[in-house]
Parts: C-alpha cells; sequence; structure tokens
C-alpha cells in the first residue's frame, strides 16, 4: 500500500533506505492491524447489551497492566531494532562517503540549480570551470562527490530517485555524494520554500553510461582528462 | 451543605455580570470566556479552512480561477500555505483546545468558582483576539500577508526582497508575539488554578485526565515558548533594525532560528494533542461504563512523553545542514516517544475491554480520534528514523502525517469534547440527526482527503508547491490531488453542517439536564448551564476518584465525585 | 463541611495564588533568557566575530552591577518593613529601590549613548547584536519592575498595600537581577 509508491530507485545507498522504510511499514502495519484489530473486537464485542454490565477493572494490579506494559516493552524492543539498522544507513549516506574523482558543485539560488564542474584542472572558480543551467551530468556507477551551496536563501537538493536529500544553506558549503547505478534521465526538484519560484524549481539529472560518459566529458573540455580528476 | 437545585435557573451567583458590556466584552467568569474562545476558534477556522479550499483547488486544477476566491498564481499559494499553517494551529488549535476547553473544564472539575487570576484571564482572551486581528489585517497591507512557511524559516523571513512581503511578515511575526503573551498569561492562570484551588478532597491522585493534561500541556508550553520569543525579537530585529542574527552574509546562522522554532515547535504539537487526548480519556469511561485502564500509568506516559518532546526538536532537522552527527541521537529519542504514546493507545483500548459501550456521538469521535490518531502517530515513526527522513522530509508523506494527528486533535478530539460538554457549555442538547450526518461524513471525507496524500508524498511530490503539473514525476499522479481536492468539498460541506446544528441547538435545542451522561466528574453536579460562581453557596467536596463506573455492589453503575446531597440530585 | 478526606487549598489566598503564579511565570521567562543566552553562547563558539567587546566600558557597567545588587537589598527590606506592618519603612525602600532601577537604566542608557557614537550600533556585527538585544530586553524587564515597584509605593502612599504584593514584586526584582549576574561576566568580561 506505502511501498509501491516509492519511485524507482537508481541509487546504491537508496536501497538501504528503502529497506529502512520496508522494515518500519512492516513493523507499524502489524502494530496497526494488532491495535486496530483489538479495538474493532472490543467494539463489537462490548457494545451494550441489556442485562450485561460492564467490568469494574481498574488497570491498578500488576496482573492487570502487564496487558499494557508487555506489548510497549515490544515497542521499545523494535524501536530500538529500527534505531540500530538506521544508524547505519544514516552513517553511510551522510556521514562516511566514498573516495570519488568526479567532483560537482551545486548551487542553489532563486529559482535555479548552478551546476559547476572544475575542469581537467580539478579546481573550482578557474578559467576551465565549466557551468549548466538545471542540469547536472553524472556518470554511471561511479560515486561522485557534491559540494552544495546557496546563494540566497535555504533551497534543498532533491533527487527522489536516488534518495538523497540534502537542505542548503546560505554561507555555508555542504558535502554530500551519491552514485547512481543506472543511466538514465531523473527530475531534480527543490525540496525547501524558497520564494514565488520554488514551485517548478528543478533541474534534470543525466546519468550517462561509463563510455557515453567519456563522450561528453570530452565534448565539453575537448580532451579526454574527466572533470574533477587531477591531471 | 450546598443546595444547588438541578433546574436551570434558580442558583444565582453573588457578583454576576449584568449588562452587555460586563457580561460580553468585559467579561471574567470563566465559562463566558470558554466560549469567546469557542467562537474565536470557529471563526478562524473558517477563515483557515477557506484558506485550504483555495490552495486545495489550486493543486488539483493549476491556474485556473478558483470559484469564490480568485486566481491563485505561486506568491498567493505561498501566502495560503503559510497562513493556513499558523492560523489553524495557533488562532484555531489553540484557542479551542486550550482556551475554551481548559478554561471551561478547570474550574468546573476542580471545584472551584472561577481561575485563580479571573481579569488576567479576560486579558489573555482579548489578547488572542488582538493577534487574530492582526493575522486578518496582514492580508490587507501592502505587499501582502506572510509567505514564509508557517515556520517562516530565514533568510527567506529576514529580508523583504526575498519574498516581496515586507509588512506582512513583520505583523505576521507580531501576531505570533500577541499570540504567545496570551497563552503564556493562561498558562501561568490554568497551572495556578490546579495548584491552588482545588476543592477540599480533590488529591492530584484524583484530578480527572483531562486537567492533567492541560496541566503538562501548559507547562510545555511556558518551558518551551521562551527561546522562541528570543528568536521572534532576533528575527523583528533582522528585520526591522537591521542586525544579522540570521543573515550569513552579515555573519548570522540562518539555522540558529530552526533550533528556536522547532525547540518550541515540537512540544507545541502536544500542547495541541494532549488536550484533545484529554477529552477522549474522559469520554471513553463515561461511554463505556468503566474506569479509564491503568489512569496512574496514563498521568506517567503524559509526564514522560512531555519530558521526552524537549529533547526531539532537530528531528524537523534531519537533512538542515546541522552537523550530522546528532541526527541519530535525536533519532533514538523520537522513536522512543512511541513508548509512552503506545501506552496511552493500549491503556485506552484496554478500557474499553468488557465495558458496556455506548455509540453516542462523543464517543463515535471519541473512537475516531483514537484509529485517526494511531494512523498518524504510526506515520511519524517514518519521518523519525533519520535515513527514512531522507527522502520523506519536505514530501507530501509529512503533510499527511501531520495531517492526521493534527486532525485527530483538533476536529476529532476537539468534536468530541464539543458534543460531550455542549449541554454543560449551552444548557441545550445538541441535535443527534445532524450530529450522525456531520460525524459520518466527517469520518469519512477527512480520510479521502487526507490518506491518498501518503502515496503522492512517497511518490516524491514535495511541499508548498503551487503546480504539482510542473513535475514530470508527479503529473501522472494528479489524479490524486482531485480525489483529494473534491473529497475536500465533502469536507467543508460536512463542517456546515455542524455549523447549523450547533446554532440551531443552542436556540432551540431540547433542554439539558445537569447531567445527561449520567458521569462522575464535578461538573455534572451544577445545573446546566451552571450558574455564577457555579457551585451555589458551598464549595463541593470530593469523596472519590473520577471514574468509578460499574463500582462491584453499588445501586447504581456510576458513583460522581462529589459527596453530599448536590452529588445525589444531579441526576439525568 | 466534616469530610474526614484532607482539605486542600480551595480557598487558597490571594497571596498564595500571587505566588504560584509569579513562579510559574518566572519559570517561562528562564526560558526566553536561556533561549538569548544559549544562542549568544553558540554563536560565540562557533566562532563568529566576538572580539569587540573590548570597546564596552566594564567599570561603568561594574558600577551598575553594584547598583542593582544594592536595588535587591533594598527590595528585601522593603518586603520586611511591609511584613512588619511599617508602611513607612515599605513606602521608603521601595523608593529607594525605584531609584536604584532609574539609575541603572540612566547609566545603561550612557553606555549606550557612547557605544552607538563610537559607531558600534546593533548592526555592526553580531556581537553587537547580540548585545543590544540582550541588554535591551534585561533593561524592559528593569523597567517594567521600576514600573510595579513605583505603583506599589504609590498605592502605599494611598493606604492601598498589600504585602504579598510586595513580595511578588520582590521575586521578580530579585530574578531581573540574577538575570543580570549572568549578563554581566558573560557579556562584559568573557
Ligand atoms: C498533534 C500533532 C502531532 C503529533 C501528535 C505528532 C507526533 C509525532 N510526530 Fe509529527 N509533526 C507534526 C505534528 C504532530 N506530530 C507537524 C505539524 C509536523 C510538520 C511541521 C512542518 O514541517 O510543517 C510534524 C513533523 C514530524 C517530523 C518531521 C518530518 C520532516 O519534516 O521531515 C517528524 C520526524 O521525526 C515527526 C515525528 C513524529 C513522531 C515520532 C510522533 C509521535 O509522537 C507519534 C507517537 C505515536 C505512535 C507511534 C502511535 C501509537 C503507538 C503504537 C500503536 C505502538 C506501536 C508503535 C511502534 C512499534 C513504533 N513529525
Ligand atoms: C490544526 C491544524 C490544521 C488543520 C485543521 C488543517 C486542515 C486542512 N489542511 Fe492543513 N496544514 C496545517 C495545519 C492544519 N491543516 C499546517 C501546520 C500546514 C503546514 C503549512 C506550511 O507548510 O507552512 C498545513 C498545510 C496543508 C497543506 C500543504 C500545502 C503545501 O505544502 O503546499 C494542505 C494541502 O492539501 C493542507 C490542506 C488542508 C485541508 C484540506 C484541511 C481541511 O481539513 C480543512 C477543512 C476544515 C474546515 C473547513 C474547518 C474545520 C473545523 C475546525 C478545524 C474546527 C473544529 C471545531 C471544533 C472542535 C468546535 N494543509
Ligand atoms: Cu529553491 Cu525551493
Ligand atoms: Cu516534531
Amino acid at each position: 500500500m506505502f511501498l509501491s509508491w516509492l519511485p524507482e530507485n537508481v541509487s546504491t545507498f537508496g536501497r538501504d533506505i528503502d529497506g529502512i522504510i520496508a522494515l518500519i511499514y512492516y513493523i507499524t502495519l502489524a502494530w496497526f492491524i494488532a491495535t486496530m484489530g483489538t479495538f474493532a473486537v472490543f467494539l463489537v464485542r462490548y457494545r451494550r447489551r441489556a442485562g450485561r454490565p460492564a467490568g469494574y477493572i481498574k488497570g491498578d494490579r500488576w496482573r492487570e497492566v502487564a496487558w499494557v506494559l508487555l506489548p510497549c516493552l515490544l515497542v521499545l524492543v523494535l524501536d530500538l531494532w529500527i534505531d540500530f539498522k538506521g544508524a547505519r544507513v544514516w552513517a553511510k549516506v551522510k556521514i562516511e562517503s566514498p573516495a570519488s574523482d568526479v567532483h560537482i558543485r551545486v548551487t542553489g539560488k532563486q529559482f535555479n540549480w548552478v551546476v559547476t564542474y572544475p575542469g581537467p584542472d580539478g579546481r573550482f572558480d578557474t578559467a576551465d570551470d565549466k557551468t549548466f543551467l538545471d542540469e547536472m551530468h553524472v556518470p554511471a556507477g561511479k560515486p561522485v562527490r557534491l559540494t552544495l551551496e546557496a546563494k540566497d536563501v535555504i533551497h534543498s537538493f532533491f533527487l527522489p530517485n536516488l534518495r538523497l536529500k540534502q537542505d542548503i544553506l546560505p554561507g555555508r558549503s555542504i558535502p554530500a555524494w551519491l552514485d547512481a547505478m543506472k543511466p538514465g534521465q531523473y527530475e531534480l526538484p527543490c525540496a525547501h520554500l524558497c520564494g514565488v519560484g520554488h514551485s517548478g524549481m528543478k533541474a534534470t539529472l543525466i546519468v550517462h553510461e561509463a563510455t557515453d560518459w567519456d563522450a561528453w566529458v570530452g565534448e565539453q573540455w575537448s580532451g579526454s582528462a574527466r572533470p574533477g580528476e587531477k591531471t | 451543605m450546598s443546595h444547588a437545585s438541578p433546574t436551570v435557573t434558580a442558583v444565582r451567583g453573588p457578583h454576576e455580570a449584568t449588562g452587555f458590556f460586563r457580561t460580553y466584552l468585559y467579561a471574567t467568569d470563566h465559562k463566558m470566556i470558554a466560549r469567546q474562545y469557542l467562537l474565536l476558534g470557529l471563526i478562524m477556522a473558517v477563515v483557515g479552512g477557506y484558506l485550504s479550499y483555495a490552495m486545495r483547488w489550486q493543486l488539483a486544477w493549476p491556474d485556473t480561477e478558483v470559484p469564490g476566491f480568485g486566481f491563485v498564481g505561486p506568491e498567493t499559494y505561498n501566502v495560503l500555505v503559510t497562513n493556513h499553517g499558523t492560523i489553524m494551529v495557533f488562532f484555531v488549535a489553540m484557542p479551542i483546545l486550550l482556551g475554551s476547553f481548559g478554561n471551561f473544564l478547570i474550574p468546573l472539575m476542580i471545584g472551584a468558582r472561577d481561575m485563580a487570576f479571573p481579569r488576567l484571564n479576560a486579558l489573555s482572551f482579548w489578547l488572542l483576539a488582538l493577534g487574530s486581528a492582526v493575522v486578518l489585517v496582514s492580508f490587507l497591507v501592502p505587499g501582502g500577508a506572510a509567505s514564509a512557511g508557517w515556520t517562516g524559516y530565514p533568510p527567506l523571513s529576514a529580508k523583504a526582497e526575498y519574498t516581496g512581503v515586507d509588512w506582512g511578515l513583520t505583523l505576521w511575526l507580531l501576531a505570533h508575539a500577541i499570540e504567545f503573551a496570551a497563552f503564556l498569561l493562561g498558562g501561568v492562570n490554568f497551572l495556578t488554578t490546579i495548584v491552588t484551588m482545588r476543592a477540599p478532597g480533590l488529591g492530584f491522585g484524583r484530578l480527572p485526565l483531562i486537567i492533567w493534561q492541560q496541566a503538562t500541556a501548559a507547562i510545555l508550553f511556558l518551558l518551551s515558548v521562551g527561546p522562541l520569543i528570543a528568536g521572534a525579537i532576533m528575527l523583528l530585529m533582522d528585520r526591522i533594525v537591521g542586525t544579522g542574527f540570521f543573515l550569513p552574509e552579515r555573519g548570522g546562522e540562518p539555522l540558529l532560528w530552526q533550533h528556536l522554532f522547532w525547540f518550541f515547535g515540537h512540544p507545541e504539537v502536544y500542547v495541541v494533542l494532549l488536550p484533545a487526548l484529554g477529552a477522549v480519556l474522559e469520554i471513553f469511561p463515561v461511554f463505556s461504563r468503566k474506569p479509564i485502564f491503568g489512569y496512574t500509568l496514563v498521568v506517567w506516559a503524559t509526564i514522560v512523553a512531555g519530558a521526552l518532546s524537549f529533547i526531539v526538536w532537530a528531528h524537523h532537522m534531519f537533512v538542515s545542514g546541522m552537523d550530522p552527527r546528532l541526527a541519530m541521537p535525536f533519532s533514538i529519542t523520537t522513536i522512543l516517544i512511541s513508548v509512552p504514546f503506545a501506552l496511552a493507545v493500549f491503556a485506552m483500548i484496554a478500557s474499553l475491554y468488557r465495558g458496556s459501550i455506548a455509540f453516542e456521538l462523543p464517543m463515535l469521535w471519541a473512537l475516531a480520534f483514537l484509529a485517526m490518531f494511531t494512523t498518524g502517530g504510526l506515520t511519524g515513526i517514518f519521518l523519525g528514523s533519520a535515513p527514512s527522513d531522507i527522502y520523506l522530509n519536505g514530501t507530501y508523506f509529512v503533510v499527511a502525517h501531520f495531517h492526521y494527528t493534527l486532525i485527530s486533535a483538533v476536529i476529532f478530539g476537539g468534536y468530541a469534547g464539543i458534543y460531550y460538554w455542549f449541554p454543560k457549555m449551552f444548557g441545550r442538547m445538541l441535535g443527534t440527526r445532524l450530529g450522525q450526518l456531520h460525524f459520518w461524513s466527517t469520518l469519512v471525507s477527512f480520510n479521502v482527503v487526507f490518506f491518498p496524500l501518503h502515496w503522492i508524498g512517497i511518490a516524491g511530490m514535495v511541499r508548498r508547491i503551487a503546480n504539482p503539473l510542473q513535475y514530470d514525476m508527479i503529473a501522472p499522479h494528479q489524479w490524486i490531488n482531485v480525489v483529494s481536492t473534491v473529497a475536500l468539498f465533502g469536507l467543508v460541506a460536512s463542517q456546515l453542517v455542524f455549523f447549523v446544528n450547533f446554532f440551531v441547538s443552542q436556540l432551540r435545542g431540547r433542554p439539558a439536564p445537569a447531567n445527561p451522561w449520567e458521569a462522575t466528574t464535578l461538573e455534572w453536579t451544577t445545573p446546566s448551564p451552571p450558574p455564577h460562581g457555579n457551585w451555589g453557596e458551598a464549595l463541593p467536596v470530593v469523596g472519590r476518584g473520577p471514574y468509578e463506573y460499574s463500582v462491584p455492589g453499588a445501586t447504581r453503575d456510576w458513583l460522581p465525585q462529589r459527596t453530599g446531597a448536590a452529588a445525589a440530585e444531579a441526576r439525568p | 463541611m466534616s469530610a474526614a478526606t484532607p482539605t486542600y487549598a480551595g480557598t487558597a489566598g490571594a497571596a498564595a495564588r500571587g505566588k504560584v503564579g509569579i513562579w510559574w511565570f518566572l519559570a517561562s521567562e528562564v526560558m526566553l533568557f536561556g533561549g538569548l543566552i544559549s544562542s549568544f553562547v553558540i554563536s560565540r563558539l562557533g566562532g563568529s566575530a566576538h572580539v569587540e567587546h573590548d570597546h564596552l566600558n566594564v567599570t561603568v557597567a561594574a558600577i551598575n552591577t553594584f547598583i542593582l545588587l544594592s536595588s535587591s537589598y533594598t527590595m528585601v527590606e522593603a518586603y520586611a518593613a511591609a511584613e512588619r506592618g511599617d508602611r513607612r519603612g515599605m513606602r521608603v525602600f521601595l523608593g529607594l529601590t525605584v531609584l536604584g532601577g532609574l539609575a541603572f537604566l540612566g547609566i545603561k542608557a550612557y553606555e549606550y549613548t557612547g557605544e552607538i557614537t563610537h559607531g558600534f550600533t546593533p548592526w555592526a556585527g553580531t556581537f553587537w547584536s547580540f548585545y543590544y538585544t540582550m541588554t535591551g530586553l534585561h533593561a524592559l524587564h528593569v523597567l517594567i519592575g521600576v514600573i510595579a515597584n513605583a505603583t506599589l509605593c504609590l498605592g502605599a502612599r494611598l493606604g492601598l498595600e498589600r504585602p504579598y504584593r510586595v513580595e511578588l514584586a520582590g521575586l521578580y526584582w530579585h530574578f531581573v537581577d540574577i538575570v543580570w549576574i549572568f549578563l554581566f561576566p558573560l557579556v562584559y568580561l568573557s
């Protein structure tokens, strides 16, 4: 009911995130069925009927209280399970980042994504930089390192198909990474209210096949060095 | 002993106010103030609902003329979202659930004649009315009303050039300041009343649960709002004086606002939830003729959840750019909150076990609250897990989550309370036929409006966008937006049914007996509506706990908290 | 009313109510200043430019601190006098407290003027923004205290005194003092 609505995942860590979502889904679904099921059964069974008085159960003795405390204990255990599994995925996506030789700077501004490649010298703000408006190219199957910046207000870098989201604060550089597995074109909306043009502030992510990527790089810099790669 | 008479008019307190001015404008009687809050909340609900209608129309059929509103472009859309959120949370939910229920019930349920500081109480209400007026006026100033979201994140909100809104946003901040002052004074009043004015015999262990919930809500508010007031002052200074607290180019830090906002914001959602939960906890025993299961446990669950709510705020900021190493600690505390709430939910379900459940209107709303809140609470777990929130943050899944939780509080909990205490408040019974229609149509249409929003959120639709069709991923799912909006027409129509019922019943409803539901708590031993001063000559004396239903060996299935003759007189 | 159950403060007097009320109020005030002060500390630890505080006049501020502390003492005396039923003493000490508060505000205004004429306006940098916001909000609280004490003092002249109100005003006044005791070292000395 929920999981099938997820858009196709094409990133490596996206699988882990989907795994967490699925775990939570099954746990909460089970509880939903259990609590609502009991609830419904009680409603039907104990509806008012003439000649059947209610019981007097205050729930102040341990034997009674156990009926709610034990399930709570189970909830606690499941909570911790979600936390432990989650911690690993969180660290993978947001804390550790793999070595990468493609480095891209994405700048959010009212109301576009400005995507900058450092060019063959591997450094930003030099003559061989290349800048694209609302268009971002990455290779498939390779980790890509991102530096996220914002010019004016807060924007949020969101790649639904890669399960990646990161708010961007003006005045800071925020690191992120991604590793796309499948070539194609994907939407890159801004996920944080940033003014009148927030609606429709989006870019396209183009994931190139390895060979295709080399061709694209060649086209851009008319040499064989890859953007971000030190020469 | 007291000689309270069961008829409606007999007992008059010593200083009943007379004249229009004293009765309505400068009213200090807690019951009148409660009615004023209710009316204000209902008026603002109409405004908030109207804004949501324009917003949803735009989402379903982007850039078409909205009947009865006009054209909504992206600019107006942002104004709509912002003010819808602000009005619903601060000027509908709080006035109704705290202002109205708190004021009406606290003195009546603890056996006092009024609040501890009646004039301060009137001041709180009028401040709130002023705050509401400021919000409404902000629509009329040049540049229009605030449009930086109900969370008002800077830098967007800190400089006029980012949104094009100048005065509107300043007024929006001012309205908050006034609202906070109103509920700060109100909270002090609530707590003082509960601590110092309980009737003889009414120990803390015998307080009705809604009083516990109101007290906890008041404490949460008092202790969390300070930092946001500080933040609001700083933001105002950034806008007016030219300081740079939140502006990076002047050495400021935008994240600071988010911390201050959510340090308040998360406790705030429980400030709204707890009184509604309290109302439901009052209603369950009455209509299942059983004590609430585990009174002490429920009190502890409330306190623990309240305490935890102070250390979870950064779950709104997992991907905000704060140090990612902070995320997991906040994720863990957030998910742990499910334990006290699970306890409350299980205790409520256990209270039904071997009950004698009557599906009267207040009970229907209360039961629906339980189901809707469980749904909304469980979706909160998806968001509380930091890694899954990477994906879900800022999508309509969040919108669906918080409408299930907030609306279960405001609409389901709120109506449960209104249907239950209406006879006491207005001295007449609320019509049941229209009531049934109202309940079932609200329940069904609410779910059709909001459940599918989970799906479209999971599919990747982000919040606060004016035109979903601009997104290739969302366009194929646009039917969901249409269904949701069409169902909203039903939801709004259902509320019209309520409004008709509400006003007609006040004039023509069947006169209410003192205790129509055979309930045990103190308020039901006063006439309906209670006279000025509430108790006639002598204050009530409390002899037992609040939920003594179906006590073995008793002659009838309820034993009122109040002892003595007056209790016996308060027969239905 | 011969119920055997314990009696609660169902008829708690205005004094008891006032005291409970003021404590809850002060709790929220603690959070207000706490929020502001923690923001300042965090911003400072975060390394924003905060060097400018040597442009503050520490000597004058130290004198001001002394004045405010003394006014707390006169407030205590005012309450003691009120308790004794010594109307004159109460008026005198309340009057002194008001004077102390006014002196504090005067000196603060002098400090502000000096700073602003040297170009250290509220928008001159993060430190100055915090400085003016924190001390300004505190000064506003001092002003409210001065008004409250002056009202009680005048009320006493008209024979309207309520000793418990002096106690409540005193609680508030001490709180305002304590806030300053946090602000002074934080802003001027660190
Ligand atoms: C009344 C209002 C209310 C309530 C009660 C809640 C309750 C909860 N909320 Fe919600 N929330 C909001 C109102 C509310 N929320 C609002 C308004 C926002 C959005 C603000 C904005 O951005 O505009 C929001 C946003 C929000 C976020 C941020 C999402 C984002 O922006 O990315 C998160 C993340 O953790 C969250 C989590 C939770 C959790 C864990 C609970 C818990 O308290 C729920 C606990 C209850 C249960 C879990 C159900 C009962 C338990 C069981 C049946 C047992 C089984 C359970 C398990 C095994 C887990 N909420
Ligand atoms: C209590 C809070 C509350 C309530 C009741 C509602 C009610 C509704 N909300 Fe709202 N909503 C918010 C709080 C609330 N909302 C918040 C905080 C936001 C976030 C804003 C932001 O992003 O900045 C939001 C955002 C929001 C969005 C997302 C917009 C976006 O991100 O682009 C949408 C979209 O569909 C929406 C729709 C609706 C609809 C159709 C209703 C309908 O249910 C409305 C129909 C209701 C009525 C016509 C009146 C109902 C009566 C009462 C409420 C009073 C009850 C009376 C008694 C108990 C006596 N809301
Ligand atoms: Cu940029 Cu929204
Ligand atoms: Cu929260």
